[in-house]
């Protein structure tokens, strides 16, 4: 269970995040929804430990570990998995070297024995499917040359390799044509069990179509302002943000 | 990303693990250089007179020469007379015959090295020489490579058992009034590796000679000769590693190789010589010439070279395509971190007809230090249908260091075909994290991510050797991003 208690950060200098309190219980799927410059993409990088972003008050526990105290790839053994917005090129990295190399690194974290060659290969094969990502893309360097769409899909693909126990897709929906967006969405609801959590980081109602939230939050300016059911996104996807302003104006 | 900085230096602390010393007894002839000095190394390798002339002229042209400038590197003034020209760890008994005679001592160092010299132990289909300072130790599998005809032993050896063939063949693909390192060499040169393989011979193993240096204040400044006959085949391996000392070492060498027709040389290089220390200080000055001839039709000689260690590298091995249809490949890899400097690459001479050559150069620049390429195409007037491809890679990580690239192309017959591809990119801070968030730590991302650029030069080395070569890309760059 995730657990964030009056969280403030800032980047060079500059507070983004201006006092955040959310708790994501197993099972749960959550929407978090606002418009641009709202700090969206500053929560998923900070609940990650992207370096970039220094926390200047609050507490994030996770399975009641101090996630503060942890490195970024500490995180990712956790099982705290980022779906990025902008997915990196690493010329020269095959998927099948960098997959290896995740998938070992978390097997030792927990005192598992490394894959053999064997067993990572048909591992890949089994995942793969769940994506219908072909072969192909699997041999290639890791994002290089990738469509957006494909990108978008190899995300889902690692984070069905790594089977996180919390998953935040961050505007995993951006730049994707209807029939990506269906498949990477079947990915999500596909690794979906009542022991893992879901974040979805969204602009749009569109993608909450096919991954149902059970709570939606506006983030505005740093802070979570409105916190309700699925109907919230249906009302934002209508009305758009200025009655929230408005509101949180008054 | 503010964070990113620290995360560059403390990738550059990695120790390096090969730094230690060798308490043996050592011969040392008195520091400085005069004809004296070099009558006196002659004398000690008891050799014949004309390879006394022969060091001798190249003295007398060498006090005519100045040290290069030309190369993108910062080199400290050299004093010639504050090195010793000859260091000899063994004992006072002569060359040993068997490994019985060979100091434990020199053996345990070896061992340490990762190069066991008792055959029983020895790397499976690897015959090896290894030189220590000035010095021949050993030379493994000598008698099972001689019962097909060839000759692998140390140089001083060569002179001694087959003179005809050195003297044939020494100084005809780099003569001693090619450049000032290679003056320097011809007059003081002691020992190294000879290789011959006769006429029709694949050698049914891969050769390789290890180079340490261990005196203080010695400079090493070894010859290596490799001849392959008409349609014969070689590969052969070359590894050198020095003690941490805080003065500079100097190591001035030479390499020959003369490729007959339709025959192979594969020739592979591991430099690993201390880099100094993070502050830049100490380091071995590593500067080489390498040069083949691939003088018979349809010859082939191939350059890889994975360049890791000494504080300054300048060295190009070359080729010169003498033979019609004959071809060269030059592979590198060469990495700089802290206070390295590093100017290396190629030259590719067209002579004969329809020559071939491929130029592979990836350099990755870490910490403050400088990594330049510099190699020349030249096809000359009369050579029809030559071909050349190079291409050009450097990775920069951090932002102190640099990467330059100096292509110089001489074509004289508008039958040519030369390509030139260039590239930089960096190592990113995004792709750093994006590999953190993956659960794979920055040191093993950079591992990936070095390794995956050097490729293609690293799956030309002998398997043994690639994944050498694999870890020692790692370790050199620890501590570059953190």
């Amino acid at each position: 269970m995730l657990e964030i208690k009056d969280l403030h950060a800032s980047i060079n200098g500059k507070e983004i995040l201006k006092g955040i309190n959310l708790v994501v219980k197993p099972g749960e799927v959550h929407a978090i929804m606002g418009p641009n410059g709202s700090g969206k993409s500053t929560l998923s990088s900070v609940l990650v430990g992207n370096p970039a972003f220094e926390v200047t008050k609050g507490s994030i526990s996770f399975y009641g570990k101090d996630l503060m105290q942890l490195s970024p790839e500490d995180r990712s053994h956790e099982g705290i998995f980022l779906s990025f917005q902008y997915p990196v090129e690493i010329p020269g990295v095959s998927m099948v070297n960098f997959m290896r190399a995740a998938v070992n690194e978390q097997r030792k974290y927990r005192n598992q024995l490394s894959l053999s060659a064997s067993e990572f290969l048909k591992l890949m094969r089994e995942k793969r499917a769940v994506v219908e990502m072909d072969n192909k893309l699997a041999n290639r360097s890791v994002n290089e040359g990738f469509s957006g769409g494909e990108k978008k899909r190899n995300e889902i693909f690692q984070m069905a390799m790594l089977e996180p126990r919390l998953s935040i897709l961050d505007e995993t929906d951006s730049g994707l044509d209807i029939d990506a967006l269906r498949i990477v969405a079947q990915g999500v609801n596909t690794l979906k069990s009542a022991e893992t959590s879901t974040i979805v980081i969204t602009h749009y109602q569109r993608l909450l179509d096919y991954i149902k939230p059970d709570i939606v939050h506006v983030l505005y300016n740093g802070r979570i302002v409105k916190t309700a059911g699925p109907e919230l996104a249906l009302q934002l996807e209508e009305r758009g943000y200025d009655w929230i302003k408005e509101e949180v104006a008054e | 990303m503010k964070k990113g900085n620290n995360l560059i230096k403390k990738f550059t602390k990695e120790k390096y693990k090969y730094g230690f010393t060798t308490d043996v007894h050592t011969d040392i002839i008195e520091k400085g250089l005069s004809e004296d000095v070099i009558r006196l190394i002659s004398f000690k390798k008891e050799e014949p007179e004309w390879l006394l002339e022969l060091r001798l002229k190249a003295y007398r042209h060498w006090l005519t020469l100045e040290m290069p400038t030309w190369a993108h590197l910062t080199i400290p003034e050299i004093d010639y007379q504050a090195i010793s020209y000859y260091a000899d760890p063994r004992q006072k008994k002569k060359g040993p015959k068997s490994i019985e005679e060979v100091d434990p001592e020199l053996l345990k160092t070896f061992n340490k090295l990762g190069i066991p010299l008792e055959e029983q132990l020895a790397l499976s289909g690897m015959a090896v020489d290894a030189v220590m300072d000035s010095v021949s130790v050993k030379t493994t599998f000598k008698e099972t490579l001689l019962d097909k005809g060839i000759i692998f032993c140390s140089f001083s050896e060569a002179v001694r058992e087959h003179p005809d063939l050195v003297r044939k063949y020494l100084g005809t693909v780099v003569g001693y009034r090619d450049n000032f390192f290679a003056a320097l060499n011809s007059a003081v040169f002691s020992d190294g590796s000879f290789v011959y393989i006769p006429k029709g011979v694949r050698c049914p193993m891969e050769l390789s000679t290890y180079f340490r240096i261990n005196a203080a204040n010695t400079g090493q400044f070894e010859r290596t000769l490799i001849v392959a006959d008409d349609d014969s085949y070689v590969s052969y391996l070359e590894g050198c590693t020095a003690p941490m000392r805080d003065e500079n070492q100097l190591h001035a060498a030479i390499v020959e190789i003369m490729v007959h027709d339709r025959a192979e040389v594969k020739y592979s290089t591991v430099q690993n010589w201390y880099p100094g220390d993070a502050e830049g200080k100490g380091g071995v000055f590593n500067f080489v010439t390498k040069r083949g001839n691939c003088k018979g039709v349809n010859s082939k000689l191939s350059w890889t070279q994975v360049e890791t260690g000494s504080a300054i590298t300048w060295k190009y091995p070359s080729c010169i395509l003498t033979g019609d249809n004959s071809s060269a490949e030059f592979y590198s890899v060469a990495v700089t971190n802290n206070y390295q400097q590093a100017d290396t690459g190629t030259k590719m001479i067209h002579l004969g007809n329809n020559t071939k050559s491929t130029i592979i150069s990836k350099g990755i620049s870490a910490g403050h230090s400088q990594n330049s390429y510099r190699g020349l195409v030249r096809v000359a007037e009369k050579t029809i249908g030559a071909r050349n491809y190079s291409q050009c890679d450097s990775l920069l990580l951090g932002d102190k260091c640099g990467a330059h690239t100096f292509p110089y192309m001489d074509v004289h017959n508008e039958t040519a075909v030369v390509e030139h591809e260039a590239t930089t990119s960096k190592i990113s801070e995004d792709q750093l994290f994006y590999c953190n968030q993956r659960g794979i730590k920055t040191e093993d991302a950079i591992g990936l991510i070095v390794n995956g650029y050097a490729k293609e030069v690293i799956n030309k080395l002998p398997m043994e050797f690639a994944v050498e070569a694999q870890k020692l890309l790692a370790v050199s760059l620890e501590g570059s991003v953190g």
